[in-house]
This record gives structure tokens, sequence and C-alpha cells, in this order.
């Protein structure tokens, strides 16, 4: 009954020092969930690049890694997207920048654009690395959405995969849906219980979410279900963080417009001030 | 949740406390509110209007529980400067719009404005208008009326007034400087003397007791003029039929001109910002530890200053003092308002004229009193010690106050912090990045504590939103509020999460604030830091005689000594005296490992903001078997007597028709108390000497005067509570 596969996975490589880390990590992943890996190279073709590829790729390969290196040059945007496409890739792969000096992380604008227009899940990595990191805790969006569902359950699928021990479903509560304005002790009691009602309701939602998992996805993992009252997409941000979660996934937008990246929202929120590694299921 | 009956009966049970607290606060409200007017240059009556308007209306209509409304300090420099600038019938326009101004504030829910000023700054601007009250009225309490350009030239002629005084001919100049003097003198002595009798009318009233007896006894019995002059009496005070017929009409003429609008705005911050601190400073002394509702007070304000303008009045706010007077005497719903109100008016009915008798020097010395507490030397140390920082942007905006204007006062102290936040962390990115973004998360977890976690930085700028968060939480929860994440946290901040820790833990719930230490060692973070670390006793071993003395108390007592503060007081929080008061820390203690006693020095406050008293007692602890009930025993006099009336109810002992005329007992429980006042403890208590004795259900608290004991009254004490503790044991 799961449907939910990465059977190709794609990354945009260039030479930067990360190179070998992104490289570690793509085919870690691709590795772990049993896909194609495909390098997307924007530039012309030349046989030192492709042996540098193929120095990193080595182990990967012998362990049973199936891939691909394509190089293809025009803007890097164009280029990254069309290849999604060709290839029909369905997990794309970008590295975060790190400030320096800062444990702070942002998306470079190259990135910022492939993720808004891709078509595909995309991966944020903030911090690729050559030896693996274990993925313990994986913060998930419950909020009410038609492609929620899908997305809880990527997050279960990608878990298993991953071995992670904790999935939270944060369901982010609108501050409007609370109608009464704490004011003095009464109307905070008002509020006090309108919040638990919305808290169960939502709780109740997410419960049957849950119930569509199949069964060995959730059997090693602890879940959790976590309700909180704030900002859309900006509190799940700042829940993962203090929650020390090792990736967030969350829905792809619905749609962005110009207006929507002038007045952040949603997923916007995440890519300015990346809290963790961000898996965004479209 | 109580009914609507169980909640009227309690409210005519409570009645009668606060119809004599509204009594008591009138009695302050009258000479206060002549006094305010006059320094504002309005007509003396205005602020008693002021009073009388705002007190039916903010009691019938507000959203606060022992608030007292009326004329405010902080207003006398706006107003004074409307008056010269727009003159009396267009200033009451200006009152009334700014009421206006007032209502849609609180309908837009803006009540909270004053949450966007940095908490030195309005420091600063305080202790501005509390100079230019003092420097203006200074002259005039000492006979030397002068008029000068602005607050700085008032105070630097000080000194020269002085002088002048001390070198006057004229005997009737001489007359009302003396006056002046002594009325001074009882503002100052009146809290340091702690007499339940002389304590019960308040200094401002003793002030008006004492002139009018002093014209009376020249008129009556000297059959002499008063040698007051004439020219530093109250003018005229207008009788009842006056007033209503004489209401000035406000002037709108010069509702097109920008002084007007400046005024308008200017009387309005200050009333907001004023009302504000004394609604949050009340909140903090309310027995019944209710919230006010900030928004509908600020509505209830707006509509009264409304009413006031138009019948001659000036701006209606929340004052911190009388609130402080009315909790302190029992008030403990809106009622007490009303009630302080009523009393105006029967004042003014009554004895308006007698009003004249007064002399205008000994009602500017109330003025200059106040004006001092505003400015006082202690908030500037207060401020010293959370950093020098803050005394740059207190300084900044109390000389542009002085200077220029409130207004610009506010503003300058406004850009003086954000500019000094700039230099702290080095960067200005911080702010402008995330001024806008929605920093703080709050989350309930699964245990039912909550989660506060803030984001970039938290300072006066975007304090309001971690407020919403922290308002939004019932107070008897626990709370961890995590700055970890936080690059800066100003010291606005830091205040306003203590005074929620505060309020948090007399609820019942606590909020641990984490992630602050991470913060100082990383960016030696000022403000924070100083606010952590409380002032250690430097050098261990410089005893007063009295330590030393106490020393050898203990030793002889075999209890021991410590001499440190200690804040660790919990076992003092359910002492119904303790209830009105907040008690900083006790120190000098004598306590033993497996004795039941603990006896010590004890610092606890009343009152909050500029009317707060410190006082410091010797009192003796005992922890009691479970079975003692909740009683308070004290020494039966005219005052008890009094309270009766105002329904408090003394608890007879059969038998003991002696003890029971001496002694003033009370509890609930009557029937328990009975049973513990056994014969040989009745005996005991009649053969003794006095002292105020109350139970909490777990230990008793003991002793006599509200100041610290001498050594022989301390052992006087201890042994009276050895015996006590023996008897009590018994039954």
């Amino acid at each position: 009954m799961n449907t939910i596969a990465f059977k190709t996975i794609g990354i945009g490589v260039t030479f930067s020092p990360n190179l070998e880390a992104n490289i570690n990590e793509a085919a870690r992943l691709a590795l772990c969930f049993g896909s194609k890996l495909v390098l997307i190279h924007v530039g012309e073709t030349s046989d030192e690049k492709s042996k540098t590829f193929l120095k990193f790729l080595k182990p990967f390969q012998n362990e049973g890694l199936e891939f691909e290196v394509l190089f293809k040059s025009g803007d890097p945007v164009d280029v990254i997207l069309s290849s999604t496409l060709e290839k029909n890739i369905d997990l794309l792969i970008i590295g975060a920048l790190k400030k320096e000096n800062f444990l702070k992380y942002y998306l470079g604008s190259i990135a910022r654009k492939i993720t808004r227009k891709a078509n595909c899940s995309v991966l944020l990595l903030i911090n690729p690395s050559i030896e693996r990191v274990p993925c313990k805790h994986i913060v998930v969006n419950g909020l009410k959405d038609p492609k929620t569902k899908e997305t809880v359950n990527t997050a279960f699928f990608v878990g298993h995969h991953l071995g992670a021990d904790k999935i939270t479903v944060v369901e982010e509560i609108n501050q409007d849906e609370v109608s009464v304005k704490v004011d003095d002790d009464k109307s905070l009691r008002k509020s006090t219980i309108i919040k638990e009602r919305l808290r169960l309701r939502e709780e109740a939602r997410v419960k049957k979410i849950l119930n569509t998992i199949p069964a060995e996805y959730t059997k090693d993992v602890s879940i959790k279900s976590q309700p909180i009252f704030g900002k859309r997409g900006y509190s799940i941000g700042h829940y993962a963080q203090v929650a020390r979660a090792d990736l967030l996934v969350m829905n792809a937008p619905t749609k962005m417009t110009f207006w929507d990246r002038l007045f952040p929202h949603d997923i916007e929120h995440i890519l300015t001030e990346l809290p963790t590694d961000v898996l965004i299921v479209q | 949740m109580r009914t609507k009956e169980t909640s009227f009966v309690g409210f005519v049970k409570a009645l009668p406390k606060n119809i004599f607290s509204g009594l008591v606060v009138s009695l302050i409200a009258l000479p206060l509110g002549l006094g305010l007017a006059m320094a504002s240059e309005a007509p003396p009556i205005a602020g008693v209007i002021t009073a009388i308007v705002g007190g039916i209306i903010v009691s019938i209509l507000g959203g606060s529980f022992v608030t007292i409304s009326g004329p405010g300090n902080g207003l006398v420099g706006v107003v004074l400067v409307a008056i010269t600038t727009l003159g009396l019938t267009a200033t009451y326009a200006a009152i009334i719009c700014s009421g206006i101004i007032l209502i849609i504030l609180g309908f837009l829910r803006l009540g909270k404005l004053a949450d966007y000023f940095p908490s030195s700054a309005i420091q600063g601007m305080l202790a501005a208008i509390g100079l230019i009250i003092l420097g203006k009225q200074f002259h005039i309490m000492l006979g030397n009326k002068i008029i000068r350009d602005n607050g700085i030239d008032y105070l630097l002629e000080i000194p020269n007034t002085i002088f002048t005084v001390i070198n006057f001919q004229d005997t009737s100049l001489i007359y009302a400087a003396i006056a002046g003097i002594i009325s001074l003198g009882i503002m100052v002595f009146y809290s340091k003397i702690r007499n339940k009798y002389l304590q019960l009318v308040p200094a401002p009233m003793w002030i008006v007791i004492v002139s009018i007896g002093f014209s009376y006894y020249y008129e009556l019995i000297l059959q002499a003029p008063n040698p007051i002059s004439s020219a530093y009496m109250i003018p005229g005070i207008p009788n009842i039929q006056e007033i209503i017929t004489t209401i000035p009409t406000p002037n709108f003429e010069m509702v097109g001109t920008l002084p007007f609008w400046s005024s308008v705005i200017a009387l309005t911050l200050i009333a907001s910002i004023e009302s504000l601190l004394s609604i949050k400073a009340v909140d903090k002394l309310d027995v019944g530890k209710r919230r006010s509702n900030v928004n509908k007070d600020i509505k209830a304000l707006g509509l009264a200053t409304v009413a006031s303008g138009f019948l001659g009045g000036l701006n209606v706010v929340t004052v911190i003092a009388r609130s402080s007077v009315n909790v302190n005497n029992g008030g403990s719903n809106r009622s007490s308002n009303l009630f302080h109100a009523l009393f105006l008016v029967m004042f003014i009915v009554l004895f308006s004229t007698e009003l004249t008798r007064i002399p205008l020097t000994a009602l500017m010395a109330i003025l200059v009193y106040t004006g001092y507490k505003l400015a006082s030397p202690d908030v500037v140390r207060r401020i010293f010690t959370i950093g020098k920082e803050q005394l740059i942007i207190f300084f900044a905006t109390l000389f542009v106050t002085l200077k220029v204007g409130l207004i610009s006062g506010i503003v300058a102290g406004l850009i003086a912090t954000f500019v000094i936040h700039i230099v702290v962390t080095k960067s200005l990115s911080l702010f402008i990045k995330n001024i806008l973004k929605p920093n703080v998360l709050m989350f309930k977890e699964e245990n039912g504590s909550y989660f506060i976690s803030v984001k970039h930085f938290c300072s006066f700028l975007n304090f309001n939103i971690l407020k919403n968060k922290l308002e939004a939480i019932p107070e008897q929860s626990d709370v961890i509020l995590d700055f970890s994440l936080c690059g800066f946290v100003d010291h606005s901040v830091m205040e306003n999460v203590h005074d929620y820790q505060e309020l948090f833990h007399k609820k019942g719930g606590n909020i641990g604030v984490i992630g602050l230490d991470v913060l100082g060692t990383k960016s030696e973070h000022p403000f924070a830091l100083r606010r952590l670390l409380p002032l250690q006793n430097i050098i261990p071993d410089n005893k007063t005689k009295r330590q030393n003395n106490l020393e050898l108390v203990a030793a002889d007592f075999e209890l021991a000594y410590e001499p440190l503060k200690r804040k660790n007081t919990a076992f003092l929080e359910n002492f119904i005296y303790f209830k009105t008061k907040k008690i900083e820390h006790i120190f000098n203690q004598l306590s033993g490992k497996n004795d039941p006693y603990r006896l010590f020095d004890i610092t606890f406050s009343e009152g909050e903001f500029i009317a707060k008293e410190v006082v410091r007692s010797t009192m003796l602890y005992i922890k009691t078997p479970p079975n003692v009930p909740v009683f308070t025993l004290d020494r039966e006099g005219l005052l008890e007597r009094f309270y009766a009336l105002a329904g408090y109810r003394d608890i007879d002992i059969k038998n003991h028709a002696d003890f029971s005329k001496r002694f003033y007992l009370r509890g609930e429980n009557a029937k328990e108390i009975r049973i513990i006042f056994t014969d040989e403890l009745v005996r005991f208590f009649e053969s003794n000497a006095y002292y105020h004795i109350e139970s909490n259900k777990d230990g008793l608290l003991i002793f006599s005067k509200e100041r610290i004991a001498s050594i022989k009254e301390i052992k006087a004490l201890l042994d009276f509570g050895v015996r006590l503790n023996a008897i009590i044991n018994k039954v």
C-alpha cells in the first residue's frame, strides 16, 4: 500500500571544498533508500572532472551504488530543474552554506530559487559531512493540509531507512484560532480551555494520519505529537532547533508569488534560517 | 467558580473595609489634588474634580481592582506647559482630546504602549518630572515665588532661594516659610515613625489638620489675624454651588494648531505611561492576586478624562501612592475608589471654605516631597548597579526632558537605548534583520509545563511578543524560559521577566530562566550578568556592635548565629501580616538545629514604585505542632475597637473578661481557637508584655514593634517565645 520511494536521487555538484562531503552524503542516502544517484554538474565535460567524481564515488560503487554523472552548461537553476525532469529525479539534494563563526546556516540564492521551483522533493543539508552523522530525531509538520498525509508518510519512510528513534509530529495552530484575547483572569481561563480543545482536535487529526502508516515503519520509533500555537512555518523551525532535531520534514509550498517572498511565511522562514536538515516533500 | 450570589455576599461583606479605605485615601486625595492642580497652574479645585470624576467613572467601568484614580504627578509638567502655551480653556479641550485618544488606544488593545519604552528611559523621564515638580514648588514652599524659563533654571535657583529665605525681614513670609518647612518635615518623618494611631491619618492630611488648627488657634484663641502672608494662602475655593454654576467651557478654537496637538500627545503619552506603570505596580500589591484588565482600565480612564475635561478637571490617571494606601488600609475592590470620590464630594460640600485656611507653602511641601520621591538618589543608585550604560540612558532622558520637553526626552531615551544596544552587540543587522520575526516559541510539554524559547534578540523593541506569550500562561504553571538561542537580552526585558517570576511565584507557579550564562560568557552581556549576580558580601568579618552582641545572645541561648542576608523566606509567606507586604530578606538570624525557634531581623516593603516604604524589624518565628489554628492576637486599643466596627470580629474567651477586653483576637475558626486558648495560655498572655502574635498553622510569628529590636528586647522576646512554646506544646 505504501507508494513512497525515492527511485532517483539528484545532486548538483560544483568544485567547492564541500564537494567530497556532498557526494558522500548523497551516495549514502542513495544506498539507504536503494535509489539511483545522479550527479548534475553545470559546466563543460572534462576527463579531469569525471575522474574526481569517480574517485569520491568509488567506495560506494563497491557497495553496489548505481550512479550517473550529467554535464550540462547553462544557467544553474534552469539546468538543474530541467535535469530533474529529464532524469525523473524524485529527491534533489542541496547543500546549505554556513555563516562564518556562527552556528547559523543559510541558503545561497541559486539554491533558494531551485528550492522554490523544484517539482520534486528537496533535501537541504546544513552540514554535509564525510563521515556519517546518525539521524535520530525527525520533526515533521502536521498541518491541516491535503499534502500532510503524504509528508508524514515520507517522514516515517525516511525515518525507517535512516534508523531514527524518534519522530515528532508538530501541529502548528494559528494564534487567530484562539478567539479569546487574554486580558484578565477570566479571559485567561477561557483561552486556556479553548486551546486545550484545539489541542485535542489537532491531536485526533494527527492520530488519524498516523493510523494509515505501515506498521513496519512505526514499530521501532517513539512517536510524539506536539501542538504549537504560533506563526505557521516559523515556529516549527524554531521547535526543530530547540528539540535538536536532525531532520525537519515539511510540506512543499502550494504556490509562491512575489508577495510571499516579500512577506515571508511558511517555507520561506525556514529558507532564511535553516534550523537543521530540511526535507521538503512534493 | 464562584456563583453570582456568593460574590455579591462577599462584596457586601467587604464593603465596610472598602468604605474605610476610601475614607483614608480621600484624606490624601484632597490635599494632593489641590496641590497638583496648583502646581499645574490650574484652579486648585480642578484637582479635586479630577479625583471625583475619575473615582466614580473608573470604579464603575474600570478593569483593575484596587487602584485609585485621580490627578497624577507625572502630568503636572505637561499640563503646566499646556496651560502656559494654550491657556486654560484650550487646555481643557486638549485634555478632552487626549481622553478620546486613550479610549481609542484601549479599543485597539494598545494599552501596553508602555512596554515599548525601555525601563531606564522611563525612569529618567519620571525623575525629570520629579525634578520639574520639586524645582518649581521648592521656591513656593519657602515663600519665594519666582518665574523661570525651564526646569533646570528652577533647580539652579534653589541655593539662591535658601539664601533669600534666611534673610527674610517680613514676618508673614517667615511664617509662610516655616509652615512649608514643618510640612516637609511631616512628609519626611511620617513614614519613619511607625505608630498605628499616627499612621491612621495620612501625612498630607496631618498637614491639613495642623494648618487648619493653627489658623483657628489664631482666630479663636489669640483673636489675631493669621500671621502667614495672605499671598501664600490657598486662593479662594469655590463652594459647591459656585463649582456647578461656573463649569468652564472648553475652548476648541486651537484644534488646528501644532502646539495644541503636541500637548494632546504629551498628555496622552504621560497619562498612559503613568497609569500602566501604576496598574502594574498595584497588581503586585493586590491581596486577591487578581490580574487587571489593562485595556478596559485604559478605556475607563479615557472616558473619565473626557468627562473631567468637560467639568473643569484634569487628566484622570491611575495613581500609585494613593493606590498603595488603599491596599494597606484594606481596600479589596473598586468600590473603595468610588467611596474615595464620594468622600471628596462630601468634603467639598461641607468644608470647602475651611480649605482656604491651608497655607500654600504647606501644600507645596507635599509636592516637593513627591517630586523628591520620583527623582530620589536611590533611583540613580539602583540604575547604576544595573549598569553604567543604563545611567547614560537615564541621564540622556532626564536632561533632554528638563531642557526641551517630555516628548523629546522620551525620544532621546529611545534613541540612546537603541544606540547603546548596537554598541554593546556591535551589530546593527541583528536588530534590523530580526525585528519583525515572531522570535518566541512557546509550547506545552507533555508533563504540563510550558517551554518558551527566544531567538535572535529580545529587547524593549520586541518584548511584547514574549510578553503576550507569558500573559497567556496560567500563573500556576511551571515555565522554562530559554534564552540560549538569543544573542542579546536587554535590561528592560530582564526586569520585566523578573516581575513575571515574582507574579508566578505569588500564584504558585514558577519561571525558570535558562541560557543566560551562555550569553554572558560569550558576549560579556552586561545587562544579563548584572541581573544574575547579587552583590556578595565582600568583607565577611566587619560586624557591628549589635551583631557582636547578638552573637553573645546566641551563645547564651545555645543557638547558632548567621549574620548574612538570606532570601529564603518561604516560611513567612502565609502570615496575614505579610499579605500586603513584600519580604526582601532576613538577616542576623539566630536559630538552633533542633530548636523550633528562629529569631531574625527582617527587611520588607510596603507599597510599590514611588510609594514604596522599606521597613526593618526584628521577629521571632516558632514552629508549632499541627493542631494550632490560624489566629492573630494583638493588644486591644482604640483602633482595634474601630476595626471591630468595620467588620473585623474579636473572639471572646469565656470566663476571661479581662483578657477579652485587653486583647484583640481574630481568626476564621473561633471554635478551634477557643480550644487552644486554655486558662494557662490566657494567664500567660495576661501576665506578660504585649506582642503581636500570629499563627499560620505551621508556626507562630511574634514581634513587638516595626523596627529593629535592641539586644535587651531580643532577650525578652526570646524568653517570651521559649515559655509560650512550652505552654502551646502542652495543649
